[in-house]
């Protein structure tokens, strides 16, 4: 059975392209060295709740169409539009988003990405204050110190903790690994040590924890890479850190300027903030300025609530105030495979990352205004296109209303929940599994995906499809002139 | 604080890995249906509304109101916050307004929870045909 070495992961930002595949009769059967959401998407291409057919909704009811008839519907409904929005684009190769962004252009549409929706603060707070930033693989062989800061990537990026951080063995930094393991051991002791101290000796609780407590070392007294989370609840990431900060929801902005004043060697006039010991933070402070190279992620927990693009700001700030006294870099912990290529590509044909508008004829920025949301919650667009996304099982009621009121074509590989709301599907080939193209990593390396099993038949590529509907959309305009002429 | 069964919370939404595994699956499959339409709580707030892991609970906010089914949560203790994985039934209950920057607010919205015994979680395809009439 042949087996395709060194395949990159299209599911999250970490791009983990050491995967290897093997492939029997034209599928997929057996995933190497990836995650759980790596090879449930490897095999899910042969999944039965793929769509195969386009289909269009009749009455009601979808019957599948041609591919032809399909695109001809997509090209007639985006010419006729006023507003149309395009939205999507963080799961496809950059080449199809590049044809995405021209048929945008030709409609005169908002189009826009997945980071509205998740790092979209974070951009704009970079674009006010710069960020200090390096390559994953730096991290990787020389940061000692990672905090993972309102992001819990055992749950959404299940690798990057071994691959790049923590838990990854650096040509100068050793993997924490084994004295984490060796925490572990002595947790489950020390439980197993209570429960039988409980039963025999009978005493109270709080007496034996007295007892046990001073053999029980916290692990930041240990050298080697440290690992600092700040969270609102006590993820799994957080259990492997050698420092917790469980902060109170929505209070990420004052701990983060507390901090600040504590590098700074201020003075805090509190016990607490944001519910946390301030001796503590004075001990995680340490840590910090007395680091060689430290690397902050930091993930949705800081962008979706409380102060959003202001929480940044102050993150990017302790970050330049860290910088004074040691060497350290922050990076977005980024979610959709190719989102940051999104951002690439728009900013490369428009100017701006994400949330274009070219109903001027030209492209205009302004999120909060020409962001897919407010477009939506206003009510203005009368077209919709959903390319490699799912917007109506991600975006708050208010705004999928308005988008399933529209007329909405879907572009993707899955019965997605947009699909399901659609009025024209067109199924499209997985970008990486059985269409080749280009991504970018978090830390904005590109690395090509890999075509490994042909896509049904029939289904195209995103970018061909794109192309088609370019190519319609202009043919449907260049009949009406000749038509408004005569 | 409890009146009459009902907890005053601040719901959150966000990531799992069931979640994450899921959506890769296929979002028609069961796996992704039961791995959101659920609800993280502390054990001691489910002890103040008498409710056991599995029960269907009633979660409203300002902008809307869904039933899904609490479980316990392994990442207690978090007092006073609820948890519901990124998905349409989050969605019905997020707060949308974006303060100007495009991002609604998934995060941080205050809600209350109540048992709801008598009312079922919906399934994928009914809650879009409530929702919006299509699907
Ligand atoms: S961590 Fe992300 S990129 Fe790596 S294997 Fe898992 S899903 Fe794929």
């Amino acid at each position: 059975m042949p087996v395709v070495k060194a395949v990159s992961c299209p599911v999250c930002g970490s791009l983990c392209d050491d995967i290897e595949l093997t492939i029997e009769n034209g599928e997929v059967v057996k995933v190497k060295n990836g995650c759980a959401m790596c090879e449930a998407k490897f095999l899910s291409h042969r999944s039965e709740h793929r769509i195969r057919k386009p289909l269009i909704r009749k009455d009601g009811e979808f019957v599948e169409t041609t591919l032809e008839e399909a695109i001809r519907r997509t090209a007639e409904i985006l010419a006729e539009a006023n507003y149309p929005v395009l939205y999507g684009w963080s799961n496809t190769s950059c080449e199809a988003i590049s044809v995405g962004i021209e048929l945008a252009e030709e409609v005169g549409g908002v189009i826009d990405n997945t980071a509205v929706v998740c790092h979209g603060p974070s951009l704009l707070s970079v674009q006010d204050m710069g960020i200090p930033s390096c390559t994953l693989g730096q991290i990787r062989h020389r940061a000692d110190l990672i905090i993972y800061w309102g992001c819990d990537p055992w749950s959404a990026h299940p690798r990057h903790i071994e691959r790049y951080t923590a838990f990854a063995e650096g040509r100068f930094e050793k993997s924490a690994w084994r004295g984490y393991m060796a925490k572990i051991r002595s947790l489950i002791g020390l439980k197993k040590i209570r429960s039988a101290a409980k039963r025999l000796v009978l005493k109270e609780p709080s007496e034996i924890e007295a007892r046990l407590k001073p053999t029980f070392v916290p692990s930041i007294a240990r050298e080697g890479r440290k690992l600092i989370v700040v969270d609102v609840r006590r993820t799994k990431t957080a259990e492997m850190a050698d420092f917790f900060i469980q902060v109170e929801p929505g209070k990420d902005y004052e701990l983060l300027q507390a901090l600040r004043a504590l590098v700074r060697d201020q003075e805090l006039e509190v016990d607490h903030v944001a519910g946390v010991p301030v001796e503590y933070l004075e001990e995680v402070v340490d840590a910090m300025v007395s680091c060689d190279f430290g690397a902050l992620f930091f993930g949705l927990g800081l962008t979706m609530g409380g102060a959003k693009l202001r929480n940044i700001d102050a993150a990017l700030s302790l970050i330049r105030d860290l910088n004074m006294r040691t060497k350290f870099v922050i990076m977005p912990m980024r979610g959709h495979f190719n989102v940051t290529g999104a951002n690439m590509v728009f900013t490369w044909q428009t100017g701006y990352p994400y949330a274009v508008d070219f109903s001027l004829g030209y492209p205009r920025y302004n999120p909060g205004e020409t962001s897919v949301v407010d477009v939506l919650l206003r009510g203005e667009s009368d077209a919709a296109l959903v390319v490699a996304s799912d917007p109506v099982s991600s975006f708050p009621r208010k705004a999928a209303e308005h988008l399933a009121r529209n007329p909405l074509i879907y572009v993707g590989p899955h019965m997605d929940v947009t699909a399901q709301v659609a009025d024209v599907v067109i199924p499209s080939a997985f970008v990486g599994i059985e269409a080749p193209g280009t991504a970018y990593r978090m830390d904005h390396v590109p690395i090509p995906l890999k075509k490994v099993v042909d896509p049904p038949e029939g289904v195209l590529p995103d970018e061909e499809i794109l192309r088609r509907i370019l190519s319609e959309v202009r043919k449907i305009k260049r009949e009406k002139t000749k038509a408004e002429a005569a | 604080m409890v009146e009459k069964h009902k907890l005053k919370v601040v719901l959150l939404t966000g990531r799992t890995i069931e979640q994450g595994v899921g959506k890769e699956l296929g979002k028609i499959t069961s796996e992704y249906a039961e791995s959101v339409s659920v609800c993280y709580m502390d054990p001691e707030d489910m002890k103040k509304l008498d409710i056991k892991d599995g029960a269907n609970v009633q979660v409203s906010t300002a902008f809307g109101s869904v039933v899904v089914k609490a479980k316990k949560s392994l990442r207690a203790p978090h007092p006073g916050v609820i948890y519901i994985p990124y998905g349409p039934w989050a969605n019905v209950v997020v707060d949308p307004e974006t303060h100007g920057i495009g991002m609604p607010t998934f995060k941080g919205v205050p809600a209350t929870v109540e048992p709801a015994p008598d009312k079922p979680v919906l399934g994928l395809s009914e809650l879009l045909k409530q929702q919006f009439g299509k699907g």
